[in-house]
């Protein structure tokens, strides 16, 4: 299935955007959020950027005040997905012109078009910047 | 206005949420909204919909339950206006899973919205579709979906690839519809399309066979360009990053490459070139090109050999390994793990990185670094590498402890050489990290122990003197003070010292004393206890000059709450004051503990599971046999196969109390020999006394088969283990004779006195028009059960047979040995004569009986006899 799920945490642990490509009830849902964001946080900048966890792992980077973390399959290639993270937030940095953690926060749904147009069902769908904003970009112009 | 009416905008909504100071006042802001927007749904407001929708998007993020809230995802999936349509579709996804039969509802809206006029409308339902469609939908819809693979806007045929994937994962039947628009959807130009289309091949290749092959025929050539040109391409700014061309299409073609690759030579081939270019011409100082790298790597290692590329790949995992960035180190490990499948010599010459690597600062580092080093051993190596890894015992963290010291222990047991050097080694892992060692590990070492006879004074004196220094790691304990109990005798008088020890001087009253201490500390526990006075009563019989001050320990716990402690103390006592006479033999040395059996249970198997992975007999002197036979997949036993091991099996105390002998003729290489003849009533006639062969015996192979000829006699035990004369000293064939008569003592049957060496007539065994065979009996005085046979083969033909082989099967109660033949070519009119041994345990009641079979090859062209052997005497 590739990619399982992708949350935005910021520093204090609250989650900011949190899309998931398998099904989990609420409370799984939280105590995972929970388990995997205590361990993301604990650690410092030197250790590397995979955490194993149950079965599956979680490519995780910090920028600025928010942790972007991606839980993949365990034979996903983990470099590509730190590309694809930092992809993602040049995207959204793009769109939005020097994106934080606000800007996520009052337009949640764009945020989550944007992953949309890149990511469906798991899978890595475009990863041209235009090609991404585009259909977004329409959508303002006509509202 | 009033900041939670329905007509809210979202952000105000947000931002009230954001200035809760407590969670409580979070619930109620929460609560105030869900209640305004369950007043609006059910007023049915049109307009602030798509705004309440976001707002319980938000809501259900913050993980509060919004399921009120499906029905009006519906609603405004109906709409007309595009905004409407987007929230609507996006709440769909956010707020229901495909388990939600409220999804059904929504199958026609989809279906409307596939035929749209506008193409964006029908992007949304493809995503919405591909995102969380149920089984029945896909079915519905995956004609709409085939059909927009062909669309003309390439955006709408990335996403029906997409939204294809999940329809072939959800019914996989549907596979072969997707077969050919897929094929053709690799020869796009646009990157997303070929991407998706790239992945949408992928899966099909996992999903459906016949589309691998499909693929693999057709497209692996057209793939191989689009990767050449992609690499060789100029630059392109959309899909640049660092300096690489789309590195993510990049790697999914490597991906799909190796799938397409992985068992077919042909396929393999083509690639070899790209992989070679991509392998060397790729930076590596960005990430992008690293990743490329390391998916390069794999499919270098999975598809075919080459072994140029795999030099190329390795090379490329050494310099991952020494790189800085832990990503990248931890990226190198990962794949090496793999590549030891493939060339295991290779990761060994990185043998010292990777044990720098376990002793790495960051954790998932030492995780992986350490299943590495795992994987790595093998028996020459060994002996340093444990070294390393006890000494970063003592250096790691509460945490990998843990996950060091079971890796250890395992370690240890399946790979150790020597008897000594595993009761070392465990030694050092109890010292220092007793308390994580599990129960089974703790148990197996004390069965090694009391296998090892000759190691019996060495083993209490090492551990007394560990004892002494380390005394909080609990399994220690344990083990020292089990120790003490059974060689306590040992401890005192220094009996069988070896070279390498100092002298140490033990009395008797030190030795209750460590005992005492034990009692008295109040941090050992139950089990503890009840062995510490266990051990005590033991010490009572063997030191009679301390047994007062032991009884007045004993008689210590006569109250004690734990009903355990106070039961045992109690019995104690009593034996000790009213029943001195037979207390000697109560508490005399305990019978050797059977370790085949012991690792055999523990493993949950058959013994012959506990045996490495390559198989090989490694019938060291004192060490550990493991056992090289064949698992005998008879019908009626389960674990006898283990009978050439010295610390003698006797199978389960339940079952196969007497074994089938087993001696395996080229036992030093042998796999397991498939077993044949399952319709056989009696028994699997392979791996049943076969003899060996006469003209390959080496060396090695004589020693063991002598070393089995003496274990094998001795397993006609009734479930006691053999006396531990037998174990350490496998080796001397003088011994079995006396041996016998040991075993004899115990057999079951009582001794029948009978018919010293009687006359019993030869008999005719087996007759054929080219061969007959007849049987000539003895039997030993004072040995009624076990009979010499001397089997002798008359050539009835003018023919020359060679390579004769005589195999024998015989039922469970009896055990077979055979003994080499005097040559394995019967001349014509001549013969050949073999001896074997067979022991029946229900003599007297059951008559020998044996299925034969015989081999030889007439000029090159193989004969097969079989027959059974029905006309023994009845008294043998």
């Amino acid at each position: 299935m590739g990619i399982r799920f992708i949350l935005m945490v910021n520093k204090q642990g609250q989650t900011r955007l949190a899309q998931y490509y398998e099904w989990l009830t609420l409370e799984e849902r939280r105590a995972l959020e929970g388990e995997i964001v205590r361990k993301c946080l604990a650690r410092n900048e030197q250790q590397c950027s995979f955490v194993e966890h149950r079965n599956y792992k979680i490519v995780y980077r910090r920028y600025a005040s928010l942790f972007f973390l991606v839980g993949v399959d365990n034979d996903e290639n983990e470099l590509a997905i730190l590309e694809f993270i930092h992809l993602l937030v040049e995207t959204m940095d793009r769109h939005f012109g020097n994106v934080c953690e606000l800007d996520i926060m009052f337009h949640l749904e764009k945020a989550h078009f944007m992953l949309d147009e890149m990511v469906m069902n798991g899978s890595v769908v475009e990863t041209s910047k235009a090609n991404i904003l585009s259909p977004i970009q329409l959508m303002e112009k006509a509202s | 206005m009033n900041p939670f009416s329905s007509g809210t905008r979202l952000r105000d909504m947000i931002r009230a949420i954001r200035s809760c100071k407590t969670a409580a006042e979070e619930r109620a802001v929460v609560r105030k909204e869900c209640a305004a927007i369950r007043a609006a749904i059910s007023e049915n407001d049109q307009d602030y919909r798509h705004r309440n929708l976001a707002k319980l998007m938000f809501i259900h993020m913050l993980g509060y339950p919004t399921h009120f809230g499906q029905m009006e995802c519906l609603k405004l999936i109906a709409s007309s206006g595009f905004p409407e349509k987007r929230i609507g579709y996006l709440a769909l996804m956010l707020l229901l899973d495909e388990r939600q039969e409220v999804l059904m509802l929504v199958t026609n809206s989809l279906k409307q919205d596939l035929n749209h006029s506008n193409q964006y409308i029908i992007g949304l339902a493809l995503c919405a579709l591909g995102n969380i469609c149920s089984a029945e939908m896909a079915r519905d819809l995956a004609p709409e979906v085939e059909r927009l693979l062909q669309f003309r806007d390439p955006n709408i045929r990335k996403k029906a690839a997409l939204c294809s994937i999940r329809i072939i994962k959800k019914v996989p039947d549907l596979a072969e519809n997707f077969i050919n628009p897929a094929a053709s959807l690799l020869r796009e130009k646009h990157h997303g399309v070929l991407i998706t289309g790239v992945q949408l091949c992928t899966d099909l290749c996992k999903v459906s066979s016949e589309a691998l092959e499909y693929f693999r025929e057709k497209c692996t050539e057209g793939l191989v360009k689009t990767l050449k040109d992609m690499a060789n391409s100029p630059y392109a700014p959309e899909y640049d990053v660092a300096g690489i061309t789309d590195p993510f299409l990049h790697i999914r073609l490597l991906k799909l490459l190796r799938i397409l690759g992985q068992g077919d030579a042909e396929a393999s081939d083509c690639m070899n070139d790209i992989l070679a270019q991509v392998a060397t011409k790729i930076e590596s100082n960005k990430n992008a090109g690293n990743a490329i790298l390391y998916e390069c790597v794999g499919t270098i290692m999975s598809i075919e050999d080459n072994s140029g590329l795999r030099v190329l790949a390795i090379n490329i995992l050494g310099r991952f390994l020494s790189n800085r960035d832990n990503n990248i180190r931890y990226v190198a490990l990962n794949m090496l793990m793999k590549a030891m499948t493939v060339d295991a010599q290779a990761v060994q010459r990185h043998r010292a990185t990777i044990l720098e690597c376990v002793k790495d600062s960051d954790a998932s580092i030492r995780k992986k670094a350490l299943d590495l080093v795992y994987l790595l051993v093998n028996e020459s190596n060994v002996k340093p590498l444990t070294k390393e890894l006890i000494e970063y015992l003592e250096a790691s963290d509460q945490e990998f402890k843990e996950v060091l010291t079971a890796k250890i222990c395992s370690l240890v047991e399946k790979f150790s050489p020597e008897k000594i050097w595993y009761i070392d080694q465990m030694l050092k892992v109890l010292s220092e990290a007793g308390s994580f060692v599990k129960d089974e590990v703790w148990h197996a070492l004390i069965v090694v122990i009391s296998n090892a006879s000759d190691l019996h004074g060495y083993s209490v004196r090492a551990l007394y003197r560990a004892f002494q220094t380390s005394t909080e790691q609990e399994s220690l304990v344990r083990v020292a003070v089990w120790c003490i109990g059974e060689y306590g005798d040992m401890l005192v008088n220094n009996v069988g010292m070896l070279d390498i020890e100092e002298p140490i001087t033990v009395t008797e009253s030190d030795a209750v004393d460590a005992v005492e201490v034990v009692m008295k500390r109040h941090t050992s526990d139950l089990t503890t206890k009840a062995m510490a006075l266990i051990v005590l009563l033991k010490l009572s019989s063997r030191f009679p000059s301390c047994s007062a001050r032991i009884k007045d320990i004993i008689l210590q716990n006569k109250r004690s709450f734990v009903l355990e402690l106070q039961q045992r103390s109690i019995e104690f006592n009593c034996i000790l004051q009213k029943h001195q006479n037979i207390r000697a033999a109560l508490v005399e040395r305990m019978p050797v503990l059977d370790e085949a059996t012991f690792s055999g249970r523990r493993s949950g198997s058959l013994p012959t599971s506990v045996s490495t992975s390559t198989g090989t007999a490694r019938n060291i002197p004192n060490g550990i046999a493991k056992p090289a036979a064949a698992p005998v997949a008879d019908l009626l036993d389960l674990s006898s196969d283990d009978a050439p091991a010295p610390s003698s099996s006797g199978g389960d105390f339940l079952q196969d109390l007497l074994g089938v002998d087993l001696s395996p003729a080229s036992a030093p290489s042998s796999t397991s020999q498939p077993p044949k003849g399952g319709t056989d009533v009696l028994l699997d006639l392979l791996s049943i006394g076969t003899s060996p062969p006469a003209q390959t015996n080496s060396s090695a192979s004589d020693i063991l088969s002598s070393i089995q000829d003496n274990s094998a006699s001795l397993s006609n035990l009734n479930g006691l283990a053999s006396l531990s004369p037998l174990s350490a000293n496998g080796s001397s064939p003088a011994s079995p004779a006396l041996v016998m008569d040991l075993l004899d003592g115990f057999g079951p049957s009582p001794q029948k006195n009978e018919e010293n060496g009687p006359a019993y007539p030869s008999l005719v065994a087996y007759e054929s028009s080219s061969l007959r065979m007849s049987f000539n009996f003895s039997k030993q005085p004072g040995n009624p059960q076990t009979t010499l046979i001397q089997a002798t083969f008359t050539n009835l033909s003018p023919n020359v047979y060679n390579d004769f082989l005589f195999q024998a099967a015989v039922p469970k109660f009896l055990q077979l040995h055979l003994d080499p033949a005097s040559s394995n070519t019967l001349p014509a009119n001549g013969s050949i004569s073999q001896s074997m041994k067979v022991t029946n345990s229900q003599h007297g009641k059951k008559s020998l009986v044996m299925r034969i079979r015989i081999a030889y090859k007439i000029n090159e062209k193989d004969v097969l006899e079989e027959g059974q052997v029905n006309n023994f005497p009845r008294d043998l």
